[in-house]
């Protein structure tokens, strides 16, 4: 059909999309295959909760209820880490952009690293994956999903990790500015995605 | 070979049937008529010199029609179908008073459990056929479809019956046979290697016959019953009728 | 508020005016290309080479079902784990069966459709000089390879290649003690999971691209359609195959780590691998179809010298085919044991499904009324594509109908329907598609009456194959068996089974045709212009082949892509990008014959 363009026809830009910038446009899809990817674990999961309840213990019995939240205090802590590293570039605060990304990094490698040490306990207790050496509470099953999401989740944590090193090693190379946020932007998206998917787990796992 | 099928020896096999015959029109009728314009106007549009293509963007008329009516149409099949699939598959349609059985699954064969004397599964009157499954004609037999290991199908072409046997859960599978004979049973889901020979037969027998092939086998339970049961080497399976037991190896 | 609107951020620069002249190095330009075009032919190598494997894999297959027990010829080669003496083991056939269905649908069609023409034609379509992630692209290409490599290699692993089916159905998948395969099932699911990240990383691509990198005036509504049926696949491919992520995993650690998802001794749920697969699967499926439709839409417009009838219908049949594709998925498992209450939603709504594909058949069907239509290649394809794919979606109705689904579920009137929509509908449409944008890719004509032949030898005996198929189904025959003959009641019918493969060994032979024609036209076809379909849309203003950049610059567009037989041209295609009152052509008619139809 022979449409008159409803607006006068500007030669020299392109069509406007969603007026979001190609990397920030990228990474918005992106995420939105690591709902997806999270709600088949989490699924899963639930569907598995709904048909053997029997087999999941109440979360304070197994696990660890104190630590982790004091773990998701962290993690919600680096992301308030991220929010400043990002204003920091926006006004050309190059000190002030490293010295966030630096916090975040921290913060977010010790949330691996408190994970990593409730694993390393929870195994001990017979909290495992292997229905056959299973020997907590509940039953094998509780086991299974439990690090499947915990699992996949800190993946994507330490992932986040390498990624904001990456980062800050370009930042404290200038490669940042007011006219060039969007790697740093984009970080932050995947950060905060990360921690959603935290707050979603902790609530479902630990607390209900 | 055709788009007929064969005869159904169930009770709403002809139902299947029917429905499939109805759809069989309709999708013939629409095959018909799209294949048809397809061709017609390769042959009459088809390229001449001098001549320019009509200058049309669509019709709002045309995609209105196009929606509706074929709209309609899947929605009356679906409704169609509604009734007819309860009433197979929804426990709380199946008919009363069936005669029941335990069917088991497992790589590569079989097996049938007859509740016995005391009418209850899991004691120890219960009597098994392989690859076989006896029942009486003109009553609704209930089978309760359990798998051993993997996913097997039970499918019994004849009676228009297929569910799926899934470990760790107990289906309940109904059908009413209307003529004695010998029917076969196949798996229809892959199970593994031996797949293809997991075959068995349905035999169903007139009521009197039937009963009477059941006392039979309950009586050799009961008191010397137990003797008998000792007596049969081992590996040899229960056949009452004493008729040749398909399935295993072979044709 | 970060920097948008610059030109820069949008990365429309790269265009070949821009380019200073400097020669790449062979590695750069064919093996460690960002360019999307040798991308695409990268994915094209690659998919034909799966395409002809899993071409094999199916005459092996046809063999032991029309002979079973008899030695192959030059099974001989193949060692004593799979064909001792030439025969085919059972538990080869069910690796064949396997790697048949997964290397045709994630190795061969998938690439092809997705990674092929999305590469090819999004960027050219659009007016951009390449796509949005160019590095992004060549690492959607190299997770492909290893993948590939990884789910070859499994045929020779102990125990073999998987052999659960391409559905991998727990728990006969989920343990190897059921089936003797291990190492190979887990080669298959870790395939698969590297072949997710690629097909997720084009998605990111694609999706991007179409959203911000349209050149000037080329709004939505005036895409080709080809585009659009990408952009929607594209969605689809980024939902759908995290969660087949998702289920590989699950399986995976059921069959190395001990948990029990899917094994029903420690409490797991069989049910729940197929509801995982299934809600990847079904939408799968419309991600194998979707592109299809849009490439037969170019096709048949071109070949009929008419615009696409319903151009807003038909965008709006593939979005709803889209959303309604994510609820249809229990009609897989309507014989499965779920809730028959399920079973009767799902039945709903796959009976609804049919309709939007009944609306782009009947779009097509208008589009060739009233038309001049030119024989070429890519329009007999695509022509071949309705006539098969109107079988497909009606024998759909039969499965749709959950009682008489009783019946035929798992038969041989399945393996029809997904072959009619597979290769009658997909294949075909690939057919169309490499025809047509041949010279595009290769700057050669492929030869149009080898072309012919190999449509008309392909199609008549592709009937021969998968009709007879529906009649197998309704006569009880299972799928996946290594010996209908076991069956009494099949052995009467195994004349059939000859028949199929005999046919398709001629199915096979007429494919040679096309793939000497394919490769001696890369070097020795007729040279092309820019422009030897006389087409519209803006690939077909650039070279053939298009420069590094594609575009002098970004190109402006003034109309859609249809505007064929056009009163404001005195030719019969009028180019997207041709400025308006530029090709004075006849006064324009006030009351143009049609117009009073249009929307």
């Amino acid at each position: 059909m022979n449409h008159a363009a409803a607006m006068p026809l500007d030669e020299t830009r392109p069509e406007p999309g969603f007026g979001v910038y190609n990397l920030k446009l990228g990474m918005w899809v992106f995420l939105l295959s690591e709902v997806m990817f999270f709600t088949s674990l989490i699924g899963a999961y639930v569907i598995l909760r709904f048909a053997h309840p029997e087999q999941f213990a109440a979360p304070g019995e197994v696990l660890n209820v104190p630590l982790t939240a004091i773990n998701t205090f962290i993690l919600i802590c680096s992301s308030v880490t991220m929010v400043k590293a990002f204003a920091a570039v926006e006004r050309d605060d190059q000190k002030g952009l490293q010295l966030w990304l630096l916090a975040t990094i921290v913060l977010g490698a010790t949330f691996v690293g408190v994970q990593v040490y409730e694993y390393i306990h929870l195994f001990r207790d017979g909290f495992v994956p292997d229905a056959q050496a299973y020997a907590a509470g509940g039953g094998p099953l509780y086991g299974s999903t439990f690090y499947l999401m915990t699992g996949f989740h800190g993946l994507h944590v330490s992932i986040g990790v390498l990624c904001l090193i990456f980062v800050f090693i370009k930042a404290s190379r200038g490669a940042y500015s007011p006219s060039n946020v969007g790697g740093v932007e984009i970080m932050g998206l995947y950060w905060h995605f990360v921690d959603l998917v935290w707050i979603v787990l902790f609530t479902i796992v630990y607390l209900i | 070979m055709n788009w007929l099928l064969d005869p159904s020896f169930s009770t709403f096999g002809p139902d299947i049937d029917r429905l499939y015959y109805i759809i069989l029109v309709i999708t013939g009728l629409v095959f018909v008529i799209t294949e048809g314009a397809l061709i017609w106007f390769l042959i009459r549009y088809r390229r001449k010199e001098g001549r320019k293509a009509a200058y049309v963007h669509g019709s709002v008329k045309a995609e209105v029609i196009w929606t509706t009516v074929p709209f309609v149409i899947v929605l009356a099949l679906a409704l169609m179908s509604k009734g007819l699939w309860d009433q197979i598959k929804d426990p709380a349609h199946f008919p009363d008073n069936p005669y029941e059985v335990l069917v088991t699954a497992r790589q590569f064969e079989w097996i049938t459990t007859y509740a016995g004397a005391d009418g209850e599964f899991g004691t120890d009157d219960d009597f098994t056929l392989t690859n076989r499954v006896q029942v009486p004609v003109n009553r609704p037999v209930l089978v309760h479809l359990e798998a051993e290991d993997v996913i097997h199908s039970f499918f019994v072409p004849d009676f228009r019956v297929k569910q799926d046997a899934v470990p760790g859960m107990r289906m309940p599978v109904w059908f009413e046979v209307t003529e004695p004979g010998e029917y076969t049973l196949g798996c229809a889901e892959l199970c593994g290697i031996g797949h293809y020979r997991m075959r068995g037969t349905i035999q169903v027998l007139p009521q009197a016959e039937f009963e009477a092939w059941e006392a039979e086998q309950i009586a050799l339970r009961s008191g010397t019953g137990q003797e008998n049961l000792a007596a049969r080497s081992p590996g040899e399976d229960d056949h009452g009728s004493g008729a040749d037991e398909a399935g295993r190896d072979g044709r | 508020m970060s920097a948008t609107g610059s030109m820069k951020d949008y990365r429309m620069t790269g265009y070949a005016g821009e380019h200073h002249h400097h020669e790449p190095s062979f590695l750069r330009t064919y093996i460690f290309s960002t360019d999307h075009k040798m991308i695409a032919k990268q994915f094209l190598l690659m998919s034909l080479f799966f395409l002809l494997l899993g071409g094999t894999l199916a005459a092996m297959i046809r063999w032991q079902l029309a002979f079973p027990g008899q030695p192959m010829p030059g099974g001989g080669i193949l060692p004593d784990t799979m064909a001792p003496g030439g025969i085919i083991l059972p538990e080869f056939y069910n690796a064949m069966v396997t790697m048949h269905g997964t290397f045709m649908i994630f190795f061969a069609i998938m690439p092809l459709m997705v990674g092929v023409f999305g590469n090819l034609l999004i960027p050219l379509q659009i007016g951009a000089p390449d796509m949005a992630f160019p590095r992004l692209n060549m690492l959607s290409f190299w997770l492909a390879v290893p993948a590939g490599f990884m789910m070859l290699a499994s045929f020779w692993v102990e125990g073999g290649a998987a052999g659960a089916g391409w559905t991998a159905y727990a728990p006969l998948s989920a343990s190897g003690e059921y089936t003797g395969v291990y190492l190979g099932q887990q080669l298959w699911l870790v395939s698969l999971f590297i072949l997710g990240f690629s097909s997720i990383a084009g998605a990111v691509n694609y999706i991007t691209t179409v959203i911000n990198m349209r050149a000037a005036g080329l709004t939505w509504f005036r895409l080709p359609l080809t585009v659009w049926a990408l952009f929607v696949t594209s969605i689809l491919v980024l939902l759908a195959i995290p969660i087949l992520a998702g289920a590989l995993i699950m399986l995976l650690t059921d069959q190395t780590l001990g948990t029990t998802f899917f094994l029903p001794a420690g409490g797991g749920e069989p049910l729940l691998w197929q509801h995982l697969f299934w809600f990847f699967g079904h939408p799968e499926v419309y991600i194998l179809i979707l592109p299809a439709f849009g490439i037969v839409s170019e096709v048949i417009a071109n070949g009929a010298r008419k615009p696409v009838f319903g151009y807003h219908a038909m965008v709006l049949a593939i979005i709803a085919i889209a959303f309604l594709g994510w609820i249809v998925w229990g009609h897989h498992m309507f014989m499965s044991g779920m809730n028959p209450m399920l079973g009767t939603t799902f039945m709903l709504t796959t009976m609804i499904i049919a309709v939007p594909s009944a609306i782009k058949v009947f779009n097509w069907l208008g589009t060739l009324w009233k038309g001049n239509i030119h024989f070429h290649p890519p329009l007999l394809y695509g022509v071949g594509f309705v006539s098969l794919f109107i079988v497909g979606g009606l024998s759909g109705i039969f499965m749709a109908a959950a009682p008489v689904d009783i019946q035929i579920h798992d038969t041989y009137f399945i393996v029809a329907h997904i072959h009619y929509v597979l290769f009658g509908g997909s294949l075909f449409a690939i057919f169309a598609g490499i025809s047509f944008w041949f010279p595009k890719m290769f700057g050669r004509l492929m030869n149009q009456t080898l072309n012919q032949i190999h449509f008309a030898g392909t199609f008549l005996t592709y009937n021969l194959v998968f009709f007879p198929m529906h009649g197998l189904g309704l006569e009880g025959m299972m799928r996946r068996l290594y010996d209908t003959t076991q069956y009494a009641y099949l052995a009467e019918i195994q004349f059939w089974n000859v028949f199929i493969t005999w046919s398709a060994f001629a199915l096979v032979a007429f494919q040679f045709l096309w793939a000497f024609n394919f490769l001696w036209s890369m070097w020795k076809g007729e040279k092309a212009g820019p422009n030897p379909w006389r087409a519209n849309s803006l690939e077909w203003s650039a070279p053939s082949p298009p420069p590094h950049g594609n575009f002098e610059r970004m190109p402006v567009v003034y109309r859609g892509p249809y505007e064929y037989s056009s009163p404001e041209s005195e030719e019969d295609f009028l180019l997207q990008t041709e400025p308006p009152g530029a090709r004075p052509g006849p006064a324009p008619d006030p009351e143009p014959i049609a117009h009073g139809e249009e929307a």
